[in-house]
């Protein structure tokens, strides 16, 4: 088996992988990206609306605004040192984007260009603040390509299309380097390092209708739960509220920050109900929930599983003269600032949105849990904090927590960007005093065995029968609206499914190079294991808070529920839940009734 | 509708020689995208069908492919664009041009990756950074001027379907001329001679013969061919003395 032998290796080469490996890589330390796709098809790529600092540069703005608004939006569940270092940290971080390049669009006077975002607050006025930077509605799309940019300016070695399959671990318990299948000829691959860094985004695939790609599919969470560590606040996942009906595609909040309005069957815009201060700019968990509450009562248009969201100038303009604003807008504004989502509803929809509405429904979009971590991007072993000795994670897969149980638009990338830097500091600092870890006796032995099984299996089953299966059941039981009964119908679910997927399974693909038939079984492996260890944390957190909502316990519970939830499987195969990591309250905001 | 599919496919284990495989795919609707009916073949008829795809609209650039003859994204590529009638369509599908097949709808996109690197495809700029700590200033004008190409997602759609590209391997391609200009018209960089001089070699920009497959290739609706031009300006009258036109914004500035 071929084996390399580097000081930091990141799995991952999205915005926080590739973030990581510049920074790692200007500490001193010799690094290696690997990851299952060409870097720049990672899904920060389509990340649309902003990143989120509070640079101030059309108004007054605070980062210690930014942090509250960050800790109310995630329901009082985020860990406020955490979110301390994000709000901080953003400013700087985003400076050094754009003296890396990143093109920004520009106010008159040669700034950034920020713009306004759901739950993002002047905390004084109450009244929505411009914060999110932005690079037309493709922000997501300039990180990712500046970042690459820079990592080739820097020489970072890639290993493109290595698919990671497992984690490897010293007898003493450090981080050792990774296993990967290098996707063009089949072969198995040994990375050897002294640190690691996991960066591989998100599992959206979990569930039927999501924003996120097909290769979004939990690969980073599923490897570390094998490997005995636990992962965090997994019953925490994001719906967002304004997907394109039927597809799911993302359609930026930014719509609604430059003044569009989402408006119910009926012709109401239904926020004013929901969210008297704010309306249609109130966090995305209480969005969702209000537009699944209009079609329930019926009052979806055309009596059809969606709502109707209106940027049109004639809409927006009304709205903006009746709350006595100045600003007005027309229609080569919207294609100036939004012309990826004009593109999208044509495309896609048949929609032009300067004319008509565009056709929502929520979609699932972004984990709040994963692989926890202390504000240093190290990785927890246990519930204490104590850490995984060369063990790293940053971005989507991590859990710092800083957007604890629902995340605000825009600081995802925010978090991409501030914790990719610490990860990538932190991993050369330790690297740079560390010996390269014995590996583990036959390293890839494990996962090749669980390959070949797959790659020759023959029993009924299509790895993709399976998986439709998984995100009905996930979509309907463990979606936006939760109770017991749901929740533990999907739990016996995908028990049987999991257990298909041992004995009954069939692949048609038996060769080497490029088997995605055998890849993608393999995915499908990890998403099952992430879809329990979200059904089985969110059964047992009986309260609702942010993006876990409980019909059965319709309330939020600080006394008992203020805790992040640890899971971890047992030997036996069982998952064992831990409750005893009370959330960090430093910046001293105590939890409130959370109104918008 | 019913769709008949057919696909070019390759497998260098078992095949001497590319192939069409055909498909008849029924209940399609009519809205589907092609990438639907690529999975539809993988996951219900034939798991051996290897292709790439990642976000499935528009964005990450994985599923570039040869659609009834013009290159296009399979994941933005609509049924009924396609269809004949509304209750038919016969769909062809085959890799991209111009790069070596490795496997069915997946080429080596190795020497691509090369000629986007060989561009200088970063930001350079050894000056002071603004003693504030703050951003630098680029106007709002200055920025316009080189927003068409911070569009490209390197699908390669453009550069394989360049007739000069595939007489050339060697030629530098569209994609790199587009990466290029982003940053020659960036009013914050320094390196556009370059840049310049790059692109002025004998595998550079005048391998162009302005046939404008390129342009109406893009997913991204870039202005492939405009850019060429703007840094063949570039080279003969030197960067300060020509300023990219910037369309208007909307339906009405698209060309």
């Amino acid at each position: 088996m071929p084996t390399h032998e580097f000081d930091v290796i990141v799995v991952g080469a999205g915005g926080a992988g590739l973030t990581a490996a510049l920074y790692a890589s200007k500490g001193g330390a010799k690094v290696g990206v690997v990851s299952k796709l060409y870097p720049t098809r990672s899904h920060t790529g389509t990340a649309q609306g902003g990143i989120g600092a509070a640079l101030g540069n059309l108004e007054e703005d605070r980062w210690e605004w930014h942090a509250f608004d960050t800790v109310k939006g995630g329901d009082y569940l985020a860990d406020q040192d955490a979110v301390r270092v994000l709000a901080q940290e953003a400013v700087s971080a985003i400076i050094e984007l754009e003296h890396m390049g990143l093109p920004f669009d520009r106010n008159p006077d040669g700034t950034i260009s920020q713009r306004r975002f759901g739950g993002h607050t002047n905390n004084e006025t109450k009244k929505p603040v411009r914060r999110a930077c932005h690079a037309a509605d493709r922000t997501g799309h300039m990180i990712l390509q500046t970042l690459y940019q820079q990592c080739i300016k820097n020489q970072i070695r890639f290993f493109d299309e290595f698919h990671v399959v497992d984690q490897l671990l010293s007898a003493d318990g450090r981080a050792a380097g990774v296993v990967a299948v290098q996707i063009g000829t089949g072969e198995l691959h040994t990375f050897h390092s002294k640190a690691v860094i996991w960066a591989t985004g998100g599992w959206g695939r979990v569930w039927a209708t999501t924003s996120n790609a097909h290769s979004l599919t939990g690969d980073g969470p599923a490897i570390i739960l094998r490997r005995g560590l636990p992962l965090e606040d997994m019953e925490f996942f994001q719906f967002h509220p304004t997907g394109l009906y039927k597809l799911g595609i993302l359609i930026t909040e930014g719509v609604r920050g430059e003044g569009g309005v989402l408006i119910n069957g009926r012709g109401e815009r239904f926020m004013e109900r929901y969210a008297p201060t704010i309306k249609d700019l109130a966090s995305r968990d209480v969005i969702s929930r209000a537009i699944y509450m209009e079609i329930m009562a019926g009052r979806g248009v055309n009596g059809k599983p969606y709502v109707n969201l209106d940027v049109t100038p004639e809409t927006v303009n009304r709205y903006l003269a009746e709350a006595g604003e100045t600003r007005r807008i027309d229609a080569a504004y919207i294609h100036q600032k939004l012309p990826d989502i004009m593109d999208f509803c044509q495309v896609y929809a048949r929609v032009d949105p300067v004319k008509e509405p565009i056709p929502v429904a929520p979609t699932a979009h972004y984990g709040m849990g994963g692989i926890p971590t202390n504000v240093d991007a190290e990785v927890l072993a246990t519930p204490d904090g104590q850490i995984v000795p060369g063990l790293y994670a940053a971005g989507e897969v991590a859990c710092v927590s800083v957007h604890g149980a629902n995340r605000l638009g825009t600081n995802s990338l925010t978090d991409l960007i501030v914790f990719g830097r610490i990860a990538g500091r932190k991993a050369a600092e330790y690297a740079a005093g560390a010996d390269l870890p014995a590996l583990p006796a036959d390293p890839g032995g494990e996962v090749s065995r669980e390959l070949e099984r797959i790659r020759t299996s023959n029993g009924k089953v299509r790895p993709a029968q399976i998986r439709a299966k998984m995100q009905d059941v996930m979509m309907a039981r463990v979606g936006v609206f939760r109770t017991a009964e749901g929740i533990q119908t999907a739990i016996d679910a995908l028990h049987e499914m999991q257990e298909d997927f041992r004995t009954n399974l069939t692949i048609d693909d038996r060769g080497h190079k490029f088997n995605t038939d055998l890849l993608e079984a393999w995915e499908l492996g990890a998403l099952l294991d992430v879809a329990e260890v979200t059904a089985v944390s969110a059964l047992a957190r009986q309260e609702s808070r942010g993006a876990h909502s409980r019909d059965d316990f319709p309330k939020r519970d600080d006394e008992h529920w203020l805790v992040h939830t640890f899971a971890r499987r047992r030997d036996d195969g069982t998952l064992a839940l831990d409750h005893s990591r009370k959330v960090d309250l430093s910046l001293g905001h105590m939890p409130k009734e959370r109104v918008y | 509708m019913q769709v008949l599919f057919r696909i070019r496919r390759f497998d260098p284990d078992k095949d001497a020689k590319p192939y069409w495989q055909e498909f008849t795919l029924d209940n399609v609707d009519p809205t589907d995208r092609v990438l639907e009916l690529l999975h539809r073949v993988k996951w219900e008829q034939d798991g051996t069908l290897a292709l790439r795809r990642s976000c499935a609209h528009g964005v990450c650039g994985s599923d570039a492919m040869l659609i009834n003859g013009k290159n296009r994204l399979a994941c933005k590529t609509l049924v009924k664009d396609l269809a004949d009638s509304t209750d038919r369509a016969k769909i062809e599908v085959a890799p991209i041009m111009g790069l070596p097949v490795i496997r069915d709808l997946i080429v080596d996109m190795e020497p691509f990756f090369d000629q986007y690197r060989a561009v200088m495809p970063y930001l350079i700029n050894d000056e002071p950074l603004p003693e504030d700590g703050r951003e630098r200033r680029q106007s709002p004008e200055d920025r316009a001027i080189f927003d068409d190409t911070t569009k490209c997602i390197l699908c390669a759609c453009c550069t394989t379907s360049c007739p000069s590209f595939w007489a050339d391997g060697n030629y530098v391609g569209p994609a790199a001329i587009v990466q290029a200009h982003r940053f020659i018209f960036d009013s914050r960089d320094t390196a556009a001679e370059a840049r310049l001089d790059i692109l002025a070699a004998p595998d550079g920009v005048w391998r162009c013969r302005t046939i404008y497959n390129c342009t109406p290739a893009c997913p991204r609706d870039i202005q492939v061919t405009k850019a060429i031009g703007e840094v063949k300006l570039a080279i003969q009258r030197g960067r300060k003395h020509v300023r990219p036109k910037v369309k208007p914004h909307g339906p009405e500035g698209e060309g």
